[in-house]
């Protein structure tokens, strides 16, 4: 049921498998003083999937910005499909190159599509810009995306104000897909979602990498839907990389203090909040559970 | 039934869009003892935040109430003036976003004191002490600092926790908590929940904790009200509302939410999207274009909320479906 991704003049699988599609070698990023990225180095394969879990302020977005050229890092490399990109280019060919090789879906679906742009539109454009397509192809081509993430017609193309959050976050999946990128960021891409909204999408994203081989990189707080849909984590607190390893592994037995505390966090049943003891003198207080 | 603090009776609301009045909230009924918590549990539009505002009598302009709320024996509907203000003291409201819900241009000691000074006449000084206590006691540090900051200086929970200290304040009977925790971290939310919880209990504060997270809620609640197109659609002990939920919507909803401790081959997705109270079909269970247990009688008539074993159910099918419906969320 679903398209695959032979489009024209992609390279295609014939890329070796244990190459990385996306490495990051000691990265830093300094806002003045502030060390907002502190050596953070990751690899992620093709068709894998990895979580940079933490809280607000833990450099998680910084990390996707710097990947996607919104930001320049302050050291550090960054090399997607075998060319490092850890430099913002000037060349509006490289820049391209490089939307065809990492795209990003942002948390909030009301302010990262065009208002005055339907689905249908929005796609058109990415596909202009990256392939050499016949207007006839790019018809079917849009059809295929919008059938993917399960958009109807009329959805497909109303204007994002006639629009679902659900629905809006799946025509800036679609738009990100369509340039056929190898990696897709998907930063806080399912957090703002009800709960039956959320599943479908997650499930969605799970057949889109079963189909096309994509590799994502799930920027996420919720270790719920980490566990859904990464097989590898790092957990960041300040900027820096406190565990790292198997998804299954760091939520079923964390090693770090900081996961673990984030792991007991989570409301589960049975659960009761506890008052952290950061201030030892009000600990005698409290005396919860 | 007579130690009732609050009692909601047949509530609908609706309100003016577009010039055509629409509903937002159908029939909801619920009532709460003194010192009691109920969870009022549902997806966006399900009409949760509009049920808290309206026991708040802070509905936007042109709304039409109808049904009846009965705050220890008064009818709120009937307040105005002097008795509303009162009744706002009795009844304090806290917020999603704090920041949305503060002065920015005040600092944080100024707010705190403001409802005790200007509405209930107490003095300056022991406004002042009764603000750093109450600060302390939301466990914030330095609270004499804190005192002559304003909003930006503080964090998000920081904020959150200055906000609850404000809201218990006036000493009020019934805490209407509006998703508290939902911009907050999670490490943070634990806390913030812990201090609400804690405080809650040791002043014997009725709450009605409103959130999309079925597992928070029975955290922190006696009962949890399961909403959906604003309707009470299930009403339970919140610990039964898991093991052994009474509709359909419930179950759909606990199984469509990632595990934490297991990686599920697919999520139990509910199809289509959630139903706004307006689009509801009148005279039809509103889950009935999603749910997998939908038969004729369920389009044959608007279901009421019925009592079944310990909690209320709006489905035709509860008693027939009880026991199978925990095996979908599986």
């Amino acid at each position: 049921m679903l398209p695959s991704r032979g489009a024209p003049g992609s390279a295609g699988h014939g890329v070796d498998v244990t190459t990385p599609v996306l490495q990051v070698q000691g990265l830093c990023k300094s806002f003045g003083d502030l060390v907002a990225v502190d050596d953070v180095s990751f690899s992620l394969p093709p068709a894998g999937s990895l979580a940079i879990v933490g809280e607000s302020g833990s450099g998680k977005t910084t990390i996707a910005r710097m990947i996607v050229g919104l930001e320049r890092a302050t050291a550090g490399q960054i090399t997607a499909c075998g060319k490092d990109r850890s430099r913002p280019t000037r060349s509006a060919r490289d820049r391209r190159r490089r939307g065809r090789e990492v795209q990003i879906v942002f948390q909030d679906p009301y302010t990262s599509l065009d208002p005055r742009q339907s689905a249908r539109q929005a796609i058109q454009e990415v596909l202009r810009l990256h392939h050499n397509l016949t207007a006839d192809q790019r018809s079917t081509r849009i059809d295929e995306l919008v059938d993917l993430v399960g958009l109807d017609d009329r959805q497909a193309r109303a204007l994002p104000a006639t629009l679902s959050g659900g629905q809006r976050q799946r025509v800036a999946i679609a738009r990100a897909l369509a340039a056929e990128p190898k990696v897709l960021i998907l930063d806080e891409s399912v957090a703002a979602l009800d709960v039956s909204i959320q599943a479908q999408v997650l499930n969605l994203l799970a057949d889109i990498r079963d189909a096309t081989g994509i590799s994502y990189v799930l920027i996420s707080h919720d270790l719920a839907v980490v566990r859904q849909l990464t097989e590898e984590t790092i957990v960041l607190h300040r900027g820096s990389v406190v565990e790292r390893g198997r998804t299954s592994d760091i939520l079923d037995d964390p090693q770090d203090d900081y996961t673990r505390l984030l792991r007991a966090s989570v409301p589960h049943p049975g659960w009761k909040p506890t008052r952290r003891s950061t201030s030892p003198q009000r600990k005698e207080a409290v005396g919860h559970e | 039934m007579t130690d009732l603090l609050l009692d909601v009776q047949g509530l609908t609301v609706r309100l003016p869009v577009d010039g055509e009045l629409r509903p937002v909230l159908r029939d909801v009924s619920l009532s709460l003892r003194a010192g009691e918590s109920l969870g009022l549990v549902g997806e966006s539009g399900s009409g949760k935040s509009m049920t808290a505002r309206a026991i708040d009598r802070l509905l936007p302009a042109g709304a039409k109430v109808g049904g009846k709320i009965t705050f220890d024996g008064m009818d709120v509907g009937e307040l105005a003036g002097a008795a509303l203000r009162r009744y706002r003291q009795q009844v304090a409201m806290v917020f999603q976003d704090p920041r949305a819900h503060v002065n920015p241009v005040r600092r944080v000691g100024d707010f705190l004191t403001e409802a005790l000074t200007s509405n209930l006449g107490v003095a300056g000084r022991t406004a002042q002490q009764r603000a750093l206590e109450m600060l302390e006691q939301v466990g914030i540090d330095h609270p004499e600092r804190r005192m002559r900051q304003y909003p930006h200086e503080l964090s998000g929970g920081m904020l959150q926790r200055v906000m609850i200290a404000a809201a218990l304040l006036t000493n009020p009977r019934l805490l209407l908590a509006d998703e508290p925790t939902t911009a907050l971290d999670v490490t943070t939310q634990a806390e913030v929940m812990a201090i609400l919880n804690e405080l809650r209990v040791e002043f014997g504060l009725a709450m009605i904790f409103i959130t999309h997270d079925l597992e928070l809620a029975a955290a922190v609640c006696d009962r949890t009200a399961v909403m959906y197109a604003g309707q009470v659609v299930e009403m339970r002990e919140s610990q039964q509302l898991h093991e052994d939920p009474l509709h359909p919507y419930t179950a759909a909803l606990a199984g469509a939410r990632p595990d934490i401790t297991r990686t599920a081959k697919r999520l139990i997705a509910i199809p289509g999207r959630p139903v706004s109270a307006f689009e509801a079909p009148l005279n039809q269970c509103a889950f009935t274009s999603r749910c997998p247990f939908v038969v004729e009688v369920c389009r044959s008539a608007l279901p009421p909320l019925l009592p079944i074993s310990t909690g209320e159910s709006r489905c035709f099918r509860a008693e027939e479906l009880r026991g199978r419906l925990a095996t979908v969320s599986t």
